[in-house]
């Protein structure tokens, strides 16, 4: 007996200390010698970061080739050392000009793309980012596994509310069905002690026939149906043509959430021409791939955000490199693309005249006073009802921008004087004629 | 119970009205041929043109209107080449030319490169996009020439940007690089 306690102590010591160099192998790793040396792992992700990923991934080939295990890779495959890593480094193109085999090699398998020379790294940051490269473990089933957990976590928010709102329903018609047995109970009650309840709902006139004959009354109702018709037929034809909140199903899910609201990109940085044009443009693809190129998938914690609305952001990019033909095997544009069908969702008519560049560069009027807070919209809808009166509402009530504008500097003197005010509403500057928008 | 009857009826009669509401279709319009123009729209869909889209790219070897003729190839040697090459814009109005190439810098490239260029912008910072070097990193040696062949052509990761900007932009904004430089190697 005892000695079977003893055995089973020094298997639990074993279990225990094992449970902590796993837990700790992270750290080992950090300190062990890396394939050029000895090097420090956190630090080589913070220099490969800083210095690598803009074209480097561990597992992936992006613009350069992906460098997990690079250096024992090179060393087994290619018999190249660890100086020429140093070299090849810290001046690129100097080794490619040298007639280096595998540097002309791989630099023609990348497309002729130069790798920057990076002089100011020493041997031992690069004996660190090589600890790193060696380090890093593959990180695909963590991944998923979190992702999987997240959208477990997001599922159980959206159940909840509906528990709680099943539960509402539940005790009002549990309310319901009291009152209706109280009032049955009730009834029964008076029958028995003799009280007659039917007798006296049948006595007199039914409601109805003396509704009919007080003409008053009918006058008075007739006043009022009409009254309310007449509402409700003006409410009802004052949206026509109206489209406000109208949200349109685009071919591909573009989150404004995520690109203005969360990564706070701003809005002219895809709609570039709203500085220049009367049209805000739509991006084209090219605009997406600025950094699409780079971000070929999203972080964990967005791809649970977007099951919420039931979107999956990654399959949504891989539309997006589908049309604009991004081979991304490859990191090539194969040249094969077809347009993205948009479907635009602010329309004015054509009898009225908009232009962009006229409000956002001259006028100074943020993005957001006509088109409310996209950077909260997960599907862009239409938040202004872009009516002829809520033009004219803006144009009564908004002061011309004349700091620093010239064309204004004589127009603003004359008309200030003539209205006698201080500033100058874009109404008083003729924002009201019927020609400036209509001709 | 028969009230009961009639409040049900009401209620799945505005049920049925409020689900009929579909917001991803537009709303009627009382006179479309008002509404729609005769001519051909931004981006409208057109059948007889190419890519049956209205929208399309400038006929070969011609400029577009605020655009010039670069004369540098979109090679190492081409970036080379530039190197040399000095700002066109007058520098008697270095000022306004700063403040607008400051203005159109905070738009398209401080979302990566950074407020200050040091390559810490949101996208980085976020980890969205990694490896934004600083502007007054040795190993690349920008000047106004390189500052603009990269805006025009894009390098390895980075995108061209001339769709976005004109070329007085992207000279404005490559003079604009080259104070954040200058400021950060102080």
């Amino acid at each position: 007996m005892k000695k079977v306690t003893y055995r089973n102590q020094i298997s639990k010591i074993l279990g225990i200390s094992l449970v902590v160099l796993l837990l700790s192998s992270f750290s080992l790793i950090a300190q062990e010698e890396g394939p050029c040396g000895p090097g420090d792992a956190a630090k080589g992700k913070a220099l490969f970061n800083q210095n690598c990923a803009a074209c480097h991934a561990l597992n992936r080939k992006m613009t350069g080739p992906a460098l997990a295990n690079v250096a024992t890779r090179l060393s087994e495959d290619e018999g190249l050392d660890c100086d020429w890593i140093y070299s090849w480094i810290k001046n690129s193109p100097g080794k490619i000009k040298s007639g280096d085999a595998y540097a002309n090699k791989i630099y023609a398998e990348y497309n002729q793309a130069a790798m920057t020379a990076f002089p100011t790294l020493s041997d031992q940051d690069i004996n660190d980012i090589l600890a790193y490269t060696a380090a890093a473990p593959a990180p695909a089933p963590a991944a998923t596994e979190v992702a999987a957990a997240d959208g477990g976590a997001a599922d159980k928010g959206g159940v909840s509310s509906e528990v709680i709102l099943g539960a509402l329903v539940l005790v009002f018609a549990l309310l319901v069905f009291m009152l209706m047995s109280v009032r049955k109970t009730l009834k029964r009650v008076m029958e028995a002690n003799g009280v007659d309840v039917e007798s006296e709902e049948i006595s007199g006139v039914p409601l109805w026939k003396a509704f009919a004959k007080n003409q008053f009354l009918i006058l008075v109702s007739v006043i009022l149906l009409l009254l309310g018709g007449a509402y409700f037929a003006y409410g009802w034809m004052m949206q026509v043509g109206v489209d406000q909140g109208y949200e349109p199903v685009q071919p591909i899910h573009y989150s404004h959430r995520i690109h203005a609201g969360d990564n706070k990109i701003e809005c002219k940085y895809c709609h570039s021409s709203a500085r220049k044009s009367k049209t805000s443009g739509i991006p084209s693809l090219n605009v997406c791939m600025n950094c699409h190129k780079s971000i070929y998938q999203v972080a964990d914690a967005t791809l649970a955000e977007g099951k919420k609305y039931g979107i999956d952001y990654n399959e949504e990019i891989g539309k997006l490199y589908a049309a604009v033909g991004w081979d991304e095997e490859n990191q090539k544009y194969t040249g094969e693309s077809k347009p993205v069908e948009w479907i635009r969702v602010h329309n004015l008519p054509d009898f009225a005249y908009f232009n962009h560049s006229q409000h956002v560069e001259v006028g100074k009027i943020e993005c957001q006073t006509c088109h409310g807070p996209v950077e909260e919209m997960e599907i862009m809808s239409q938040y202004s009802p872009l009516t002829m009166g809520w033009c004219v509402n803006c144009h009564r009530e908004t002061n011309v921008q004349v700091e620093g504008n010239e064309y204004y500097a004589k127009i603003h003197k004359e008309l200030s004087k003539k209205y006698g005010v201080e500033t100058l509403t874009a109404a008083q500057m003729g924002g009201l004629e019927c020609g400036k928008c209509h001709y | 119970m028969n009230s009961f009857k009639k409040i049900g009826v009401v209620v799945a009669l505005v049920m049925v009205f409020v689900a009929c509401q579909d917001k991803s279709k537009p709303n009627y319009q009382y006179m479309p041929n008002m509404y729609e123009a005769v001519g051909y729209e931004t981006y409208q869909k057109v059948d007889i043109l190419p890519n049956m889209q209205e929208a399309m790219v400038p006929p070969a070897n011609t400029v577009p209107r605020g655009w010039m003729p670069y004369e540098y190839e979109n090679t190492l040697e081409g970036k080379e080449l530039a190197r040399l090459q000095v700002s066109p814009l007058d520098s008697l109005q270095k000022e306004a030319n700063l403040a607008k190439g400051a203005e159109l810098y905070n738009i398209y490239c401080a979302i990566c490169h950074g407020p200050k260029g040091k390559g810490q912008g949101t996208l980085v910072k976020r980890e969205k996009i990694l490896g934004v070097p600083s502007y007054a990193d040795v190993g690349r040696n920008v000047t106004v020439g390189t500052a603009f062949h990269t805006i025009q052509y894009g390098l390895n990761s980075m995108g061209s940007y001339a769709s976005q900007m004109n070329t007085e932009e992207m000279w404005q904004v490559s003079e604009y690089v080259m104070k954040l430089k200058q400021d950060l190697t102080k």
